[in-house]
């Protein structure tokens, strides 16, 4: 059966409290997961009190300043601050985001920060992507076609055709879609998620692609593809504000196409 | 030890190469379950308020008799293909599985073909 109920090992303990200083006039409390594979413990939460007079405006500057001032063992990925790289996906006040294009201010009172949901945890914010990204490998995220390019230029094409990539080429593959979708929970083993889904769908649309009935006929399975009820956690969590499920709804209509048009 | 690198357990057994006439279906029946539901509905409203010679009268007319018979065709093809997506999403467990999906669609089978067998016996028979 689906794992409705933490394991043992996965119950959340208190952690340590650290205050603001004193002379600290705004403060805002953050409360974040902490788990050392290391330690043999249970993941705890943290509570961090910070200076907000002293701090960046988003998340993730309150995650660095933590970081750098607070507790140097903190762990979590980034790179960009400017949410192009998506490494610093994780889950704030129960939804999936960017913590360095989520403005602080965007909440009130307490954040509450954990990794990103239902992936395995490597250490306190750092989920183990692995899987993921074996997925994306596997709907071969690359053109694919059988007629040379030409000699002269590259393969054409036209301003139109260009533009049905909107949307899908943004996506930056932070994993928050996929992650937030209760069937990728339960069976993310076949299921290959909204994120990835979206990404086979930007080589299908593409128009110099010419394997577009191969790429069908692998995703045309019960699991990989129609795992997808169109719950829409995606689309409303994508914090590129992207459309997700509606790139899954344009693939199941192809199909339908091919069958029956 | 699991050998196997993470894209060989990704891709496992491949693609099924189905899938779509399930989902198909599913919109299908759907979509025709919606006027039928309201006759149904109108029909045992109706039948309410009238003797029980009455109701098997109507129900034998030609309109009636199938506008129930799709009713049932569909709400209980609906529901096994419906049942079935649900027992997918849940029961991991490969054995539990098969055996859950056979008795769902055996047991919508059979109670499709007792109402088959009901309407037809109050067509014929009265």
């Amino acid at each position: 059966m689906a794992e409705f109920t933490l394991p043992k090992n996965s119950v959340l303990m208190q952690g340590k409290t650290f205050k603001a200083p004193e002379e600290a006039t705004n403060t805002r409390r953050f409360e974040v997961y902490r788990w050392d594979p290391d330690s043999g413990e249970n993941p705890r939460i943290d509570v961090f009190e910070l200076d907000m007079d002293n701090c960046g405006p988003m998340v993730l500057d309150a995650i660095l300043k933590i970081k750098n001032e607070v507790d140097s063992s903190l762990t979590f990925r980034r790179s960009c601050r400017e949410g192009v790289c998506g490494s610093c996906a994780m889950m704030v006040n129960g939804k999936n985001t960017l913590a360095c294009t989520k403005a602080i201010a965007s909440y009130t009172d307490t954040i509450k920060i954990y990794p990103l949901p239902h992936l395995q945890v490597i250490k306190d914010l750092v989920p183990d992507m692995t899987h993921f990204y074996a997925q994306y490998a596997s709907i071969k995220p690359w053109i694919e076609t059988q007629t040379p390019p030409p000699a002269d230029s590259e393969r054409l094409q036209s301003k139109e055709d260009r533009e049905k990539l909107d949307g899908l080429y943004d996506c930056v593959l932070c994993a928050c879609c996929s992650t937030s979708c209760p069937s990728y929970w339960w069976n993310s083993e076949r299921y290959l998620g909204p994120a990835v889904l979206l990404q086979a769908y930007r080589w299908l649309v593409d128009s110099r692609d010419e394997n577009t009935g191969e790429r069908l006929d692998e995703l045309e399975d019960p699991f990989k593809l129609y795992r997808c009820h169109t719950i829409m956690n995606c689309t409303d969590t994508c914090p590129k504000g992207l459309n997700p499920a509606k790139a899954i709804a344009e693939t199941k209509k192809l199909l339908v196409q091919r069958k029956l048009g | 030890m699991d050998t196997r690198t993470p894209l060989s357990r990704v891709k496992g057994l491949g693609s099924a190469k189905s899938g779509i006439s399930h989902w198909w279906m599913q919109r299908v029946t759907a979509v025709a379950l919606i006027p039928l539901s309201f006759w149904l509905i109108n029909f045992l409203g109706l039948s309410l308020t009238v003797p029980y010679k009455q109701t098997l009268a109507w129900l034998a007319a030609p309109v009636n008799s199938v506008c129930i018979i799709a009713w049932i065709m569909a709400v209980f093809y609906h529901a096994a293909l419906g049942l079935q997506v649900v027992i997918e999403d849940y029961v991991a467990a490969e054995g539990p599985k098969i055996i859950s999906i056979w008795v769902v669609n055996l047991f919508f089978l059979f109670l499709a073909i007792t109402a088959l067998l009901a309407v037809v016996r109050i067509v014929s028979i009265g």
